[in-house]
C-alpha cells in the first residue's frame, strides 16, 4: 500500500510538471488554434538557460533558495524572449495560411530548436547544478517525499494561481479570453490581436521554462532532445483536460502524470511513451472535448 | 499522325519489359552507392505518393505514415523469414529459375505487407473520422508512435536489437514496378469519380457531406489505400536493407515523408515524385555539411511554409504541354 | 515566377545534382582514404561523437609524429553521419566503400548499425573495425570484420563472477535499458552466468534510454529487497538511477558494465554512486603511461575526459594505422595498391586482403583500453577491470581475466 502512495506522490509531482507545460499549449491553442510543437523544446531551453545561469552564478558554491529563484527567473526571462522570437518570425507569417502550413512550421521550429541545441550545446547530456541539495522527508507509512518534489509542487501551484489571476482578473487576461473567442470581434473591440498573441506566447514559454528548471533541479541530466516526449505528453494532457481550457490543462497534467507512473510501476515501463497516446486516443474517442471542455458545434 | 491505340495490356507489357531491362543494366552501369541512392529514391517516391493520397487528395492530416511503413516492413520480413525462404527453395527445386522464384515470393510478401498495413490503416482511419485537422494529426502521430513502441517491445521481431537476416530480394525491377503502379493508380484515381469525391472532401467536408458524398467511407478508403502502399514500400525497404530496426520508423521519418508531399504541393502527384527525389538526393549532396544538415532541413521547412506553402507545383501536375507550349500572346487589357 | 519556370529550374537543379553525385572524381595524388561512420546526430549522438573524438586524437598523433604520412601516402579520415539509423549506416558505408573507395572503415558503436554495414564491407573486401559493438553476430558476418572490445558474454560473466564471488551477493535485481541491444544482451549474459553460479535474480525491471524518472521501477525493486541492483546500461541513465535510488532509501550497491564509463557519471550521480562497481576496459588512475598520455591529449583537445567508447575508438584507429605502417614496411609493393589512385584495380583488392590478414594477426597491441589480441573470431580478448566508486572517485578494484 505504501508503494501505491509513493507512486501517487511521484505521479502528482510529474503531473504538475506536465501541467505547467500543458498550460502553454492550451493557451496558444485557445488563441490561435495552433499546436505549438516547439513548446516542448522551449521547456528544454528553459532547463539549459537555467544550467548556464546557475553555472555562471557559481550557484554550486552557494546553494540555496535565493540562487534557485534567480536561476528560475533568468530562465523564464530567456524563454520568454525565445517565445517572442518564434512567434514573430515563424508563426506570425503563417497565421493566415492553412492549418497544415502552420503545423508544419511548428514542426520545423521544433526540429530547429532540437538540432540547433545539439549543435550549440553538444549532444552529450549536461549535469544541472545541485542548487538545492536533495533531502528526504518521510510522510509516514514508508512514503517519502523529497524537498525538491515539494518545491516543484509549490512553485507550480504558485505559477498556476498567478496565471489564473492574470487570465480572470486583469485586462490583459480579458483580452486573451476575447481573442480566443473570436479574433475579428476582439479586433473590432479595439484589442490589438497581434500583441495579445505575442503576450500569450511569452506567457506560455515562461511557464515552460519554469517547468524546465524545476525538472532540472530534480533530475539533473539535461540534453537537447529532452523536450520531445514531455512536450508530446503535455499536449496530450492539455487535450485530456479540454484544449483551450486552463483548469483543464492542470487536471489533464495531473491525470497524465499519475497514470503514467502507475502504468510504469504496475504494468511495464517499456510502454511509458505509448501510454500518453493510448490515453489520447481513448479520450478523443470517448469525449473529444476533454474532461472539462465544452463541445462546440461546427458552424458553417 | 496516326495514333497507335495502346491497350492497357500492351502498356503493362511495355513497362515490364523496360523495367526488366533497367534491372539488368543499372547494376552494371552504376556503382553500388549510386544504385542504392536510386533505390532509396524509388522507395521514397512510393511513400510520398501514397501519403499524397491521404493528405493531398483527401486533406486529412496524417503524420504517422512511418507506422504503416513499419507494419508492412515487419510483417513481410517475418513472412519471408518464417515461410518465404522455404517457398523459394521449393520453387527452385521444382525447376523455377532463381530470379523468378524470389520475385514471386517477394510479390507475395509485398502484398502481405501492404494488406496488413491496410488493415492497420482501416483501424486508424475509423476512429479518427470524428476528428478534424490538428486533432487528427496528433492521433495519427500517436498511432505511429504506438506502433513503434509496440515493435520495440515484441521480442519475436527482435525488439530493440533489430531484425537481421531478411533475404535481400528487392531490386530495380520491383521498386520500379511499384513506383509505376502507385503513380498510375493515383493518376487514374484523380480523374475518377472517387477522386472527385476525395477532392470534394478536401475542399469542404461539410459541403461534400451535404451534397451526398459519403465522407466517412471515402476518408477510410483514403487511409486504407495510402497505408497499403506505405506497407508495400516498407516491405521493399525491409528486403533491400536485409535488416530492420525500430529506429528507422520514428516520428522523424513521418515528417520526412510529409515534407516531400508538402514540398511537392499537396495534391500533386508529380510534385510528390519530384520532391521525394529532391529530398532523398539532398542529404547525399550536402554530406559535407552533415552536422548542419538537420538544422538546414528544419529551416527549409519553415521558410517553405512562410514563402510558398503550396509547394513547388501547388495542386498542378507536370505536363508535357509545358515544354511544347509557345508563349501565348498577352490579352489586351 | 510561373509554374513552368519553377519546373525548369527544378529540373535543372536535379540535373546538376545528379551530375555532382554521379561524377565521382579520384584524387590526383596518393591518399590513404580511411572511412569512419557513426551517429553524429540523432538520439545516440553522444556516442558517435565520442567515437569521432577518439579517432581524431589518434589522427592528431599521426599528424604530429609522422606528418600524416604512412608509407609515403597522406592519410585522410572521412567521417560520415548515419543519424543513428541502420539504413543510413548502410548508405554511408556504401558511399565510403564504393564511392570514396576507402581502404578500411572504422565504426560503429551500436551493433544494429554495425550489422547493417558489415556485409557491405565484407562484400567489397574492405576491412571494417568496430571499436565498441558488442553483439557477437557482427564479427560473424565475415573475415573482414574486426572488433576492438570484449564481447558481452565475457563481460556478463565477469560481472556475475565479481558479484557472486568478490562481493558474495546472492540475490540481485536487474534494471536494463530495453531500447539498447547492448543492455539487453549484457543483462541476459549476466543473468545466465549469475544463476549458474548459484545466485538469483529476484526481479527484472526495464527503462528506455532517455527516460528521466525511474522511481516507479525503483519502488518496485525496493519492495523485493535485493542485495544489489545490476544496471547494465549507459552512464546517461545510470547516474540518475543511482540518485533516485538513494532518494527512495535504497542503500544496496549498484553494479554496472562498461557503458557506465564517462566523466559525466559522477557528475550526474554524485555521492549516490559511492560503494558502486562497474566493469570497464581501463582504470583512469592506472599508472599505464600510454593511457595517461592519451588522457592528456584528449583533455587538451576536448576539455573533458574520454568515455569508454572514445578510448576504444582511439585504439581502433591506432591499430589500423600501425597495421598500415607494418604493411608499408613489410610489403611496399602490395602497399601501393592502397593508394587512392589505384581504386578499382586488382592491386587494391590484393592490398586490402593483405591488410586484413595483418589486422587479423594483431597480438598484444598496447592499447589504452587494454592489451589487444585478436582471437580466431577476430574479437579482442582482454581482461575486464572492475572500478569501484569510493568517496566520489573512481578507483581500480580488481581485474577479471577472460
Amino acid at each position: 500500500m505504501s508503494e501505491f502512495f509513493q507512486q501517487l506522490v511521484n505521479g502528482i509531482t510529474w503531473g504538475s510538471v506536465y501541467a505547467l507545460i500543458a498550460l502553454g499549449y492550451t493557451m496558444v491553442y485557445g488563441i490561435l488554434r495552433l499546436i505549438n510543437f516547439a513548446h516542448g523544446d522551449v521547456y528544454m531551453l528553459g532547463a539549459f538557460f537555467g544550467y548556464f545561469v546557475a553555472r555562471a552564478l557559481g550557484a554550486t558554491q552557494e546553494p540555496g533558495l535565493l540562487g534557485a529563484l534567480l536561476v528560475l527567473l533568468a530562465a523564464m526571462a530567456g524563454c520568454g524572449a525565445v517565445g517572442f522570437v518564434i512567434e514573430r518570425f515563424a508563426y506570425k507569417p503563417v497565421r493566415r495560411s492553412s492549418r497544415l502550413a502552420a503545423l508544419i512550421t511548428a514542426i520545423g521550429v521544433s526540429l530547429l530548436l532540437e538540432n540547433g541545441g545539439i549543435l550549440v550545446f553538444g549532444a552529450d547530456p549536461k549535469f544541472f547544478p545541485q542548487i538545492i541539495p536533495s533531502r528526504n522527508l518521510s510522510l509516514g507509512g514508508g512514503v517519502t517525499i523529497s524537498n525538491q518534489q515539494i518545491i516543484i509542487l509549490s512553485v507550480s501551484l504558485v505559477l498556476m494561481v498567478g496565471l489564473r489571476f492574470i487570465v480572470l482578473h486583469t485586462r490583459v487576461g480579458k483580452a486573451m479570453r476575447a481573442v480566443s473567442y473570436n479574433h475579428t470581434a476582439a479586433a473590432l473591440m479595439g484589442i490589438s490581436v497581434d500583441r495579445i498573441v505575442t503576450f500569450t506566447f511569452v506567457l506560455g514559454s515562461v511557464l515552460a521554462a519554469a517547468a524546465g528548471v524545476l525538472v532540472g533541479l530534480q533530475n539533473p541530466k539535461i540534453e537537447p532532445l529532452m523536450g520531445i516526449m514531455p512536450g508530446l505528453k503535455a499536449f496530450v494532457a492539455a487535450v485530456l483536460g479540454g484544449i483551450g481550457n486552463i483548469p483543464g490543462a492542470v487536471l489533464g497534467g495531473l491525470v497524465m502524470g499519475i497514470t503514467e507512473v502507475m502504468v510504469v510501476g504496475y504494468l511495464s515501463p517499456s510502454y511509458r511513451d505509448a501510454i500518453a497516446f493510448v490515453l489520447l486516443i481513448i479520450i478523443l474517442l470517448v469525449r473529444p472535448a476533454g474532461l472539462l471542455g465544452k463541445y462546440s458545434a461546427e458552424k458553417v | 499522325m496516326k495514333r497507335i491505340a495502346w491497350g492497357p495490356v500492351a502498356k503493362l507489357v511495355a513497362v515490364v519489359a523496360v523495367l526488366y531491362a533497367l534491372n539488368a543494366l543499372l547494376p552494371r552501369l552504376l556503382n553500388p552507392y549510386i544504385l542504392r541512392v536510386v533505390m532509396l529514391c524509388g522507395i521514397s517516391v512510393i511513400l510520398a505518393v501514397s501519403l499524397n493520397l491521404i493528405n493531398g487528395f483527401t486533406g486529412q492530416f496524417s503524420i504517422g505514415h512511418a507506422g504503416f511503413m513499419a507494419i508492412g516492413a515487419y510483417s513481410s520480413a517475418t513472412f519471408s523469414l518464417q515461410a518465404g525462404a522455404n517457398w523459394v527453395r521449393a520453387l527452385e527445386a521444382a525447376g523455377t529459375p532463381t530470379g523468378i522464384a524470389q520475385g514471386a515470393v517477394l510479390l507475395a510478401g509485398l502484398l502481405l505487407g501492404g494488406t496488413v498495413a491496410a488493415i492497420a490503416g482501416y483501424l486508424v482511419g475509423l476512429p479518427s473520422l470524428r476528428l478534424r485537422g490538428d486533432y487528427l494529426a496528433i492521433v495519427t502521430l500517436g498511432f505511429g508512435e504506438i506502433i513503434r513502441v509496440l515493435i520495440t517491445n515484441i521480442d519475436a521481431v527482435g525488439a530493440a536489437r533489430g531484425l537481421p537476416g531478411i533475404p535481400a530480394w528487392t531490386n530495380v525491377f520491383w521498386v520500379g514496378l511499384v513506383v509505376v503502379g502507385v503513380t498510375v493508380f493515383s493518376f487514374h484515381l484523380a480523374r475518377s469519380t472517387h477522386g472527385r469525391a476525395l477532392f470534394a472532401i478536401r475542399d469542404d467536408e461539410v459541403a461534400a457531406e451535404a451534397l451526398g458524398v459519403p465522407t466517412t467511407s471515402y476518408k477510410v478508403l483514403a487511409f486504407i489505400i495510402g497505408s497499403f502502399f506505405a506497407g508495400v514500400a516498407g516491405a521493399l525497404f525491409a528486403h533491400y536493407n536485409a535488416y530492420l530496426h525500430p529506429n528507422s520508423f520514428t516520428f522523424l521519418k513521418s515528417i520526412e515523408i510529409i515534407a516531400m508531399v508538402v514540398l511537392g504541393g499537396m495534391g500533386s502527384i508529380s510534385g510528390a515524385i519530384l520532391a521525394a527525389v529532391i529530398l532523398t538526393l539532398l542529404p547525399e549532396v550536402l554530406r559535407f555539411a552533415q552536422e548542419l544538415r538537420m538544422v538546414l532541413y528544419s529551416l527549409m521547412l519553415i521558410v517553405l511554409m512562410i514563402t510558398r506553402p503550396q509547394g513547388l507545383l501547388g495542386a498542378k501536375e507536370i505536363s508535357l504541354r509545358w515544354f511544347t507550349r509557345t508563349r501565348p500572346a498577352r490579352a489586351a487589357r | 515566377m510561373t509554374s513552368r519556370t519553377y519546373t525548369v529550374a527544378t529540373l535543372r537543379t536535379i540535373a546538376s545534382v545528379l551530375l555532382v553525385v554521379l561524377g565521382c572524381s579520384k584524387p590526383a595524388n596518393d591518399v590513404l582514404i580511411v572511412g569512419e561512420y557513426g551517429s553524429l546526430t540523432g538520439n545516440d549522438a553522444t556516442f558517435g561523437q565520442s567515437t569521432k573524438e577518439g579517432i581524431e586524437v589518434a589522427w592528431d598523433e599521426l599528424k604530429a609524429e609522422k606528418a600524416n604520412q604512412i608509407g609515403g601516402f597522406t592519410v585522410d579520415v572521412r567521417a560520415e553521419d548515419d543519424q543513428g539509423r541502420a539504413e543510413e549506416a548502410a548508405t554511408v558505408v556504401q558511399k565510403l566503400v564504393n564511392q570514396d573507395r576507402a581502404i578500411a572503415v572504422l565504426g560503429e558503436v551500436a551493433s544494429s548499425r554495425s550489422l547493417a554495414a558489415a556485409p557491405i564491407c565484407q562484400a567489397a573486401g574492405v576491412p571494417m573495425i568496430t571499436p565498441s559493438s558488442t553483439n557477437p553476430r557482427v564479427t560473424q558476418v565475415g573475415d573482414f570484420v574486426f572488433r576492438m572490445c570484449f564481447l558481452d558474454d565475457f563481460q556478463g560473466r565477469a560481472m556475475a563472477r565479481f558479484t557472486a564471488e568478490n562481493l558474495g551477493i546472492k540475490s540481485v535485481a536487474v534494471l536494463k535499458d530495453v531500447k539498447s541491444d547492448y543492455s539487453v544482451g549484457l543483462a541476459q549474459y549476466f543473468t545466465d552466468n549469475f544463476t549458474a553460479l548459484g545466485g538469483t535474480v529476484v526481479v527484472e525491471q526495464s527503462y528506455s534510454a532517455g527516460d528521466q524518472d525511474f522511481r516507479a521501477q525503483l519502488t518496485a525493486i525496493k519492495a523485493r529487497s535485493p542485495q544489489a541492483i545490476v544496471i547494465p546500461g549507459y552512464y546517461t541513465e545510470a547516474g540518475l538511477i543511482g540518485r533516485q535510488a538513494r532518494e527512495l532509501g535504497i542503500t544496496v550497491p549498484l553494479i554496472g558494465g562498461d557503458g557506465w564509463e564517462s566523466e559525466q557519471l559522477l557528475q550526474i550521480g554524485g555521492d549516490a554512486l559511492n560503494g558502486c562497481y562497474y566493469t570497464n576496459h581501463w582504470a583512469l588512475d592506472a599508472p599505464d603511461p600510454r593511457l595517461q598520455e592519451f588522457l592528456k591529449k584528449y583533455r587538451a583537445r576536448y576539455g573533458k575526459d574520454p568515455d569508454a567508447i572514445g578510448g576504444l575508438a582511439y585504439d581502433a584507429a591506432r591499430v589500423l594505422f600501425q597495421t598500415l605502417e607494418q604493411l608499408a614496411a613489410e610489403d611496399p609493393q602490395t602497399f601501393q595498391g592502397l593508394s587512392s589512385r589505384k581504386a578499382n584495380t586488382p592491386e587494391r583488392q590484393a592490398a586490402t586482403k593483405k591488410l586484413r590478414d595483418l589486422i587479423a594477426a594483431t597480438r598484444n597491441f598496447p592499447g589504452v583500453s587494454g592489451t589487444i589480441t585478436l582471437d580466431e573470431n577476430r574479437n579482442a580478448s582482454k581482461p575486464a577491470v572492475v572500478i569501484e566508486v569510493k568517496d566520489g572517485k573512481k578507483v581500480y578494484n580488481t581485474s577479471i581475466q577472460p
